[in-house]
């Protein structure tokens, strides 16, 4: 089973990750939890009421704004990166965390690489599918490679020019 | 001049650790070339024609005595014995080693200086006018709001990996804009609103290379406890809504011409809304905290014009002429602002061995309170000069070669490294530029032009501003051979403008006659009182055209 760091150590991923249907293909769901294209969860919302094994994931183009009022109890919400250097992901985050208030799970899948974790939890996300070449062993270090920071961001509201200066 | 607690200690502390770490995953096969580029370009490393380049940051181009020593050591420790002062007001190393690039940002770090952000697809390091805090007609002092932006851009979490590079200045004074705002991914300017508060003009969408522009306002009163806020909500529209399918058109002046200016000023209005009143709102006490690092030095009570300035101007003619020129009006009586050309013919502009950059440490720390600044003209600037000390540090400064009294002058060229150092160019740059010096090598007669900025850039991304110069030079490639283009009318002040292209290019050889030409046309045509830029203006640039294709 896949590997998926959390803040608190390395996990096994027990929630499959479905791909968006191409032209006319239906959708089709695996067994167990699943993290849908958002766009496709929006269609089929009906069929999952009630159901806490489903999340959906938005892809790096994609506005969290049209799911504002619809994402509150998803269990998991997964940002894709299709290229580690694509930033949208990180203000996708932030605006999830920030804006909206979702409080679940928040996943970066894709090409996550590891230099990029202390950005991606600054910016709310809490559990990283790092790319399968990747050795999580040293995900720790990256995750906290700066003890401190200058902005706010999700996980510190005080910017430090407000810390200093109180 | 800002100073560092245990904050910025440790945190810069940390990245050179993480550079080090990095580093060693890249030379150990665990880190692709792909992978390792935008980490590496983040801590300033460039890999170039004949070998790595290091961009070392001068937050707005202010720098201490010690870290000029501290360059001039690295320089000769870990290069070729120079270093290059840049248009970005950085400074840069040609020859460092892969290897030793860890070691050398510990050393940097040592003195409170770092590679940060100085190349890559993120934000920039901020610049301003180099006069900043010493001239008379600034609003405020710039230097402490560019601090902050520092500092807030530094890490960003959320843009480090924007579509493409990110920069912004910032100018303070109302006559002059020695900071080129208008021509900055974002550009700022001091202003007040009716009721007499501070803000800011918000200029977006400006850059040169390629695309060149001159930026729109999207935003006539910024108050200032906003900037930061307002900063976040630009570069958040930038990121999620810049192009990322072409590098070329992925600058956030494509983006704002595409939507139009009026709505991506709506878009960063209403993003903004919800940001605004966020504790990364800035606060009186915040601004005063900064605001101390940059008190006046400890000036002397003195008179404007002492007999010790006043009777070698009258005696030494050459002295005369570099007072007039390289010398600036200070706000306090009795104080100067001096600028150190680098611009001495032979010497590739903006070039300082590592003795010289002692040399700049030693007169900075007799003679200006131990400080110096890199202008984007690629000079340097010592800011606080007493008058009745002018004579002495010419004297000083002339065997140095520093004190080239051309500043502002057709040979204080802006000229990018070109094809001698520069795996974009097109053409050199640098043997064009002592060209121009050589032909135009009498001192009288370049005094009597005036003030002309004559800007060469290697290829068309632009490092040498040459869409801004009043005189623009721009290296093309026709079929492997090296020729220029010529623009003419461009500035990069308050009156901001991108240069017309003249006509066809021409061959190096050619360069020096076609700029005489030029030259004589503006002498032919002018009024007394007009400056090259006026003429042209005035009278277009067919008499140019006529005179040079002739
Ligand atoms: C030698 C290595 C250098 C390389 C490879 C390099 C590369 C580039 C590239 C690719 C661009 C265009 C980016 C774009 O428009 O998107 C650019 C722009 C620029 N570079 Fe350089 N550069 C080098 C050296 C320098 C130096 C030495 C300076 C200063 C003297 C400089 C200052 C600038 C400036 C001011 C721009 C501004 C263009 C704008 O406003 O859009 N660069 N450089
Ligand atoms: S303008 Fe072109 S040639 Fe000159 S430094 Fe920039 S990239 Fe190189």
């Amino acid at each position: 089973m896949p590997e998926l760091i959390r803040h608190d150590g390395i996990h096994n991923d027990e929630w499959t990750l479905v791909s968006k249907p191409e032209e006319g293909q239906d959708l089709s769901l695996p067994d167990g939890p699943a993290l849908l294209p958002a766009a496709v969860w929006k269609e089929n919302m009906d069929r999952f009421a009630g159901r806490n094994d489903i999340g959906i994931w938005f892809d790096s183009h994609e506005e969290p704004e049209v799911y504002a009022d619809m994402i509150g109890d998803l269990p998991v919400i997964a940002v894709n990166f299709p290229k580690f250097t694509d930033g949208r992901g990180y203000s996708i985050a932030r605006l999830l965390r920030e804006r909206y208030g979702y409080e679940g799970e928040l996943r970066a899948v894709g090409d996550v690489l590891l230099d990029q974790l202390f950005y991606m939890k600054r910016c709310g996300f809490n559990a990283y599918a790092l790319r399968e070449d990747k050795d999580s062993a040293h995900a720790e270090y990256c995750l906290n490679v700066f003890s401190n920071a200058y902005q706010a961001a999700v996980d510190t509201e005080q910017p430090l020019f407000r810390r200093r200066a109180s | 001049m800002y100073v560092y607690d245990e904050y910025d200690r440790q945190i810069l502390t940390e990245r050179v650790a993480q550079f080090r770490n990095q580093t060693d995953r890249a030379l150990a096969g665990e880190l692709s070339e792909e992978e390792f580029l935008p980490l590496r370009l983040q801590n300033g490393l460039y890999v170039q024609r004949l070998a790595p380049m290091l961009r070392i940051a001068v937050p707005y181009g202010m720098l201490r005595s010690d870290q000029l020593r501290r360059l001039a050591r690295i320089s000769r420790d870990y290069d070729k014995g120079y270093a290059h002062f840049t248009t970005r007001q950085n400074v840069q190393l040609n020859w460092p080693a892969l290897e030793d690039v860890p070691d050398i940002l510990a050393e940097l770090a040592e003195v409170e200086m770092h590679a940060n952000q100085t190349s890559g697809n993120c934000i920039r390091n901020t610049t301003t006018d180099q006069f900043a805090g010493v001239q008379a007609d600034e609003m405020v002092d710039p230097r402490p709001y560019c601090e902050l932006i520092r500092q807030w851009s530094t890490y960003h979490p959320e843009f480090a990996f924007l579509p493409r590079k990110f920069k912004i200045a910032v100018n303070a004074s109302d006559d002059h804009d020695r900071a080129a705002v208008q021509v900055h991914d974002i550009g700022l300017e001091f202003t007040r609103n009716d009721a007499g508060e501070l803000g800011f003009r918000v200029y977006v969408g400006g850059g040169l290379g390629r695309t060149p522009v001159v930026s729109p306002v999207i935003r006539e009163f910024l108050p200032e406890m906003d900037l930061l806020t307002y900063l976040e909500a630009v570069l958040r529209v930038y990121n999620r809504y810049g192009r990322r399918d072409n590098k070329f058109k992925a600058r956030i002046k494509i983006l704002v011409k595409a939507m139009t200016p009026e709505a991506f000023a709506e878009k960063v209005e209403a993003e903004w809304e919800h940001i605004k009143d966020t504790p990364s709102q800035l606060t009186p006490e915040a601004i005063e905290r900064v605001k101390a690092f940059f008190t006046e030095p400890d000036y002397a009570s003195l008179d404007d014009n002492p007999d010790a300035l006043k009777a070698p101007r009258e005696e030494n003619k050459a002295f005369d002429a570099w007072v007039k020129r390289n010398v600036d009006a200070h706000k306090k009586p009795g104080y100067s602002i001096v600028t150190l050309t680098m611009k001495k013919t032979g010497v590739p502009p903006g070039d300082a061995s590592d003795r010289q950059l002692e040399q700049i440490a030693d007169l900075a720390d007799q003679y200006s309170f131990g400080e110096a600044r890199v202008t984007h003209q690629q000079n340097v600037v010592l800011a606080d000069v007493r008058q009745d000390q002018l004579f002495e540090l010419w004297r000083a400064i002339r065997p140095m070669g520093f004190a080239t009294a051309n500043l502002g002058t057709l040979t204080d060229i802006i000229c990018c490294p070109g094809g001698d150092y520069c795996a974009l160019a097109n053409a050199k740059s640098i043997p064009v530029a002592e060209a121009i010096q050589r032909r135009f090598d009498d001192m009288d007669y370049v005094y009597d032009l005036g003030d002309i900025d004559l800007n060469i850039s290697g290829c068309m991304n632009a490092c040498g501003h040459h869409h801004v110069g009043n005189i623009g030079v721009l290296g093309v490639d026709k079929k492997g051979q090296e020729f220029y283009q010529i623009s003419l009318g461009g500035s990069s002040q308050r009156d901001a403008s991108l240069g017309k292209i003249l006509g066809p290019s021409f061959a190096r050889e050619e360069m020096p006659e076609v700029i005489e030409k030029i030259i004589n046309v503006y002498v032919d045509n002018r009024t007394e009182e007009e400056s090259f830029l006026d003429t042209y203006r005035r009278i277009g640039i067919d008499p140019f055209k006529e005179r040079v294709y002739a």
